[in-house]
């Protein structure tokens, strides 16, 4: 993975794997307190604590296909790198958290790279789950909810058509590019 | 800026569109490996590749979409392209670069592009 996007790619689908209806993602960033955060908080089957326990490493998969599951040793890897962690709370029945903190400004701090792509391509090819994105630089915010677009679509027009996809990428690269500039001039 | 309210024009636009296709059951189908394999191989340029040509093609009847690991990692990224009364297409180890043709050739033309194919790289 080269880049953050990649990851929260790779991590929210677990959620949907785990049949979440709703999946959080926040990315916030505090340039006074030096921290990047992620979260992807979902309302999926969650955990047992016991792989709950062992889920960070690269052996567990609750998958009977194979046996490695790598994305979320991958992400406590590049959270860790910069000094920062990852931490996970689950409960069966109630959903799952991963946190991951980076140190901003680390040499190690792989670039969050393309975050609209990411969070177009997973309310594109899940049309039936909903997804909320917030990006927070400097307490200034963006949301994008996919709630609020299907309401705008009405049934029967899906998230998944392309050029509804394409427009929600646009949409959600033109509305973070200030916040992320803002950031950029910060550091 | 864009405002989410542009989705309304986008909807009327679309809706003659989709009830035609659901009347005729016909649409053609993307699947783009997006599990940790595929992700770090390239995928999601692949899948806005997709997304971008499929659009600017004015291909109503094209759904782009993903699956989970297909369990052949040393090919990603790889698309699946099921069409209907045609046998399913595996496209290997590929690249946005190869998306354009792929999709004017076999999407609109309803010819697989054969040297990308996992027949090819075998």
């Amino acid at each position: 993975m080269q880049e953050l996007s990649m990851n929260v790619l790779d991590i929210a689908q677990n959620s949907v794997a785990a049949g979440a209806p709703l999946t959080r993602i926040t990315l916030e960033i505090d340039h006074a307190a030096g921290w990047q955060t992620l979260t992807v908080a979902d309302n999926g089957k969650g955990m047992s604590p016991e792989l709950a326990a062992r889920v960070t490493d690269p052996f567990c998969t609750s998958r009977k296909s194979r046996k490695v599951g790598l994305g979320l040793p991958f992400l406590k890897m590049a959270a860790e790198m910069t000094g920062g962690e990852m931490t996970l709370e689950s409960q069966e029945g109630v959903g799952t958290t991963v946190t991951a903190r980076f140190r901003l400004g680390h040499i190690d701090l792989m670039p969050l790279g393309d975050m609209a792509a990411t969070i177009a391509g997973l309310m594109q090819c899940n049309p039936d789950k909903d997804f909320v994105y917030t990006l927070r630089v400097d307490g200034e915010a963006f949301t994008a909810d996919s709630r609020e677009m299907k309401q705008i679509l009405g049934g029967e027009v899906s998230l998944a058509e392309p050029s509804v996809a394409l427009f929600i990428r646009q949409f959600i690269e033109e509305n973070s590019a200030p916040l992320l500039d803002k950031g950029e001039e910060a550091l | 800026m864009k405002s989410l309210q542009e989705l309304a024009a986008i909807r009327d636009k679309m809706r003659q569109t989709v009830s035609t296709r659901e009347a005729a059951h016909d649409a053609v189908r993307v699947v783009v490996g997006m599990a940790t394999c595929g992700i770090a191989a390239g995928a999601r340029p692949v899948l806005n590749a997709f997304t971008e040509e499929v659009a600017a093609a004015g291909l109503t009847d094209v759904l782009v979409t993903q699956t989970g690991c297909i369990g052949i990692c040393q090919y990603e990224p790889v698309v699946e392209v099921y069409m209907p009364g045609q046998a399913k297409t595996t496209y290997v180890k590929m690249t946005p670069d190869k998306v354009k043709r792929v999709v004017q050739q076999h999407l609109k033309g309803g010819n697989p592009v054969a040297e990308y194919t996992i027949g090819a790289a075998r």
